[in-house]
């Protein structure tokens, strides 16, 4: 084990050229995969929020509607077993919440006299395919004016997200095996460079585990330096990415990016264990044939 | 201690060993002659297991060789020594550091590390060079560090290919001694020579192999006559050193 790490770092200096072209290039794949890995999470979280914003189905009750008609109908969408939450959205309340929501632009309502709103019910249920079920059976309620939801729209939106998602997950994918054929080329040519003592050792009865040791150390020592060195590019530029937009998302949505902190914390433990892995496998297949006999 | 029971290996259509079946004992000191391409590399490398028999058994101690995982390959070679012709030292450590390699690669304490590679490269007579660089060293020197190297863990068998075909007659004869000195403190030697008075000079075991199979195996034997072996064979030039191998 000592022996490994210290052949290693010796290995790592003897070949520093080597060693730091891989790195360079394991550390560019690295970055851009930080960036769908960045990409990923957010369009993830958007979406989670967008779910959030748009499950829900209002229906808005007639002006002639009664409280009692009302409570009646709530009972018996409150015995539906796709909805959720259920909630009775007074007129007056509905005044107020908008006025939150649009601030100074409130006026234009306030300059009525009356209350332009309805009463209404705010339906939430489990799984937003369900929507649909639940907004036909409440169509042939009476006292109801009109029903509003999203389904449409939030579908098509989330068909186009796990398309980016998938995408980017596809493009991750080929970066990875990108990363591991060049730290298994570099290993590979340290290994023919070294091949005489490798054969040695295999005469004097080194096991296996021996002589990868110190190759698979170097691997992971490239990966890990790469990984190090992307990982903290992307945060620094995440940190910008953030102080920019950050705070103009939240405007648009409920649901900003991603926190920084969040971010830096998954950041650290995945871009660590992609370097120590691309590193490992790249040794190990290098390996992998010399070995053999 | 070393047996090979009806061992067969063939490389595609090319014969290696055919059905060969011999022992060697203890203490032994064995020369394995024969024409090129007769066997002998194959003889030796399936007793490393670098290679696989195809058929028959091959025991050494305890320990059967045809048997053995990849896993316990490199415990067989603990106990085997080994000597090329081209010494295959490490050019960029020194003598003392070449052999104690062979020692901190199966992990031998440093402190039996520094007990016994001075005694090795004792017994090899090259203690004096301890700090040189092989390139600095001659021919003969070099071989000599590699059996220092070969016996510094003190295996039970000491294999040698050629182990004198790259060095002047004078030379050889040097090595002859110490493998002979080696053979002398209990480790079985098996050489494989082309080197004809070599052979018949020191008038120990000989298993001549030719095309697979063994032709003769004599105790105190000779080289023997061009009419046992293939035309073709170089044996005469490369005991006088001017091998192209
Ligand atoms: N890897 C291989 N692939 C195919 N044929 C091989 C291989 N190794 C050996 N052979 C064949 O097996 C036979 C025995 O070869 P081997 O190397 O054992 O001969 P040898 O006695 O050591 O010869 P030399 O004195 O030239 O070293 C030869 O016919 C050779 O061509
Ligand atoms: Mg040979």
């Amino acid at each position: 084990m000592i022996y490994s790490v210290k052949q290693a770092f010796k290995q790592f200096f003897r070949n520093g050229a080597m060693s730091t072209a891989s790195v360079f290039s394991i550390t560019a794949i690295l970055l851009i995969l930080g960036f769908f890995f960045l990409l990923i999470v957010n369009v993830s979280n958007i979406v989670e929020g967008i779910r959030k914003d748009f499950d829900t189905i209002q229906v808005y009750l007639l002006e002639s509607t009664e409280y009692a008609q009302a409570d009646s109908m709530m009972k018996q969408i409150g015995n539906m077993p796709e909805v959720q939450e259920l909630r009775y959205l007074p007129k007056e309340q509905a005044l107020e919440d908008f006025k939150v929501r649009f601030g100074d632009k409130a006026y234009l309502l306030e300059m009525r006299q009356e209350n332009p709103l309805p009463n209404s019910l705010i339906i939430k249920v489990g799984r937003i395919e369900d929507a649909d079920t639940v907004v036909k059976r409440i169509r042939t309620f009476e006292g109801v004016e009109e029903i509003n939801y999203y389904q449409e729209t939030v579908d098509r939106l989330i068909r186009l997200t796990s398309f980016i998602q998938f995408g980017a997950l596809a493009v991750i994918l080929v970066l990875l095996v990108i990363s591991v054929v060049v730290v298994s080329n570099t290993i590979k040519l340290m290994v023919l460079a070294r091949e005489r003592e490798i054969s040695i050792m295999k005469y004097v009865g080194a096991t296996n585990w021996f002589i990868r040791g110190p190759f698979l150390v170097e691997g992971i020592l490239i990966g890990i330096v790469s990984a190090a060195i992307s990982a903290g590019v992307i945060a620094f530029l995440y940190h910008k990415i953030i102080q920019v937009f950050g705070t103009d998302l939240l405007v648009m949505m409920s649901t900003g990016l991603v926190s920084e902190r969040f971010m830096l914390n998954n950041l650290s433990v995945i871009f660590a264990a992609l370097g120590i892995s691309i590193g490992a496998c790249g040794s190990i297949i290098s390996m992998r044939r010399f070995l053999d006999t | 201690m070393i047996e090979y029971k009806n061992v067969t290996k063939t490389y595609g259509t090319n014969v290696g060993l055919d059905d060969v079946s011999i022992r060697i004992d203890k203490g032994d000191f064995v020369f394995l002659v024969g024409p090129s391409g007769a066997g002998k590399s194959t003889f030796i490398k399936l007793m490393l297991k670098e290679i696989k028999a195809d058929s028959g058994s091959i025991v050494f101690d305890d320990l059967e060789i045809t048997r053995l995982s990849n896993r316990g390959i490199p415990k067989l070679r603990r106990s085997i020594g080994i000597v090329f012709q081209d010494f295959r030292l490490l050019p960029k450590k020194t003598v003392y550091e070449n052999v104690a390699f062979a020692m901190e690669i199966i992990h031998m304490s440093p402190k039996v590390v520094r007990k016994q590679v001075p005694q090795a490269l004792s017994l090899v007579g090259i203690s004096s060079k301890a700090a040189k660089y092989p390139d600095e060293l001659s021919a003969g020197e070099q071989q000599r560090v590699a059996i220092a190297r070969a016996i510094v863990n003190n295996p039970t068998v000491l294999i040698a290919d050629e182990p004198t075909g790259n060095l002047d007659p004078d030379t050889a004869w040097e090595i002859m001694r110490l493998l002979e000195q080696i053979n002398q403190r209990g480790t079985t030697i098996v050489m494989v020579t082309h080197a004809r008075d070599i052979v018949n000079r020191m008038g120990r075991r000989v298993i001549a192999i030719n095309e697979g199979r063994i032709m003769r195996d004599e105790k105190m034997g000779v080289y023997g006559s061009e009419e046992d072996e293939n035309s073709h064979h170089m044996g005469m030039y490369r005991g006088g050193g001017y091998s192209i191998l």
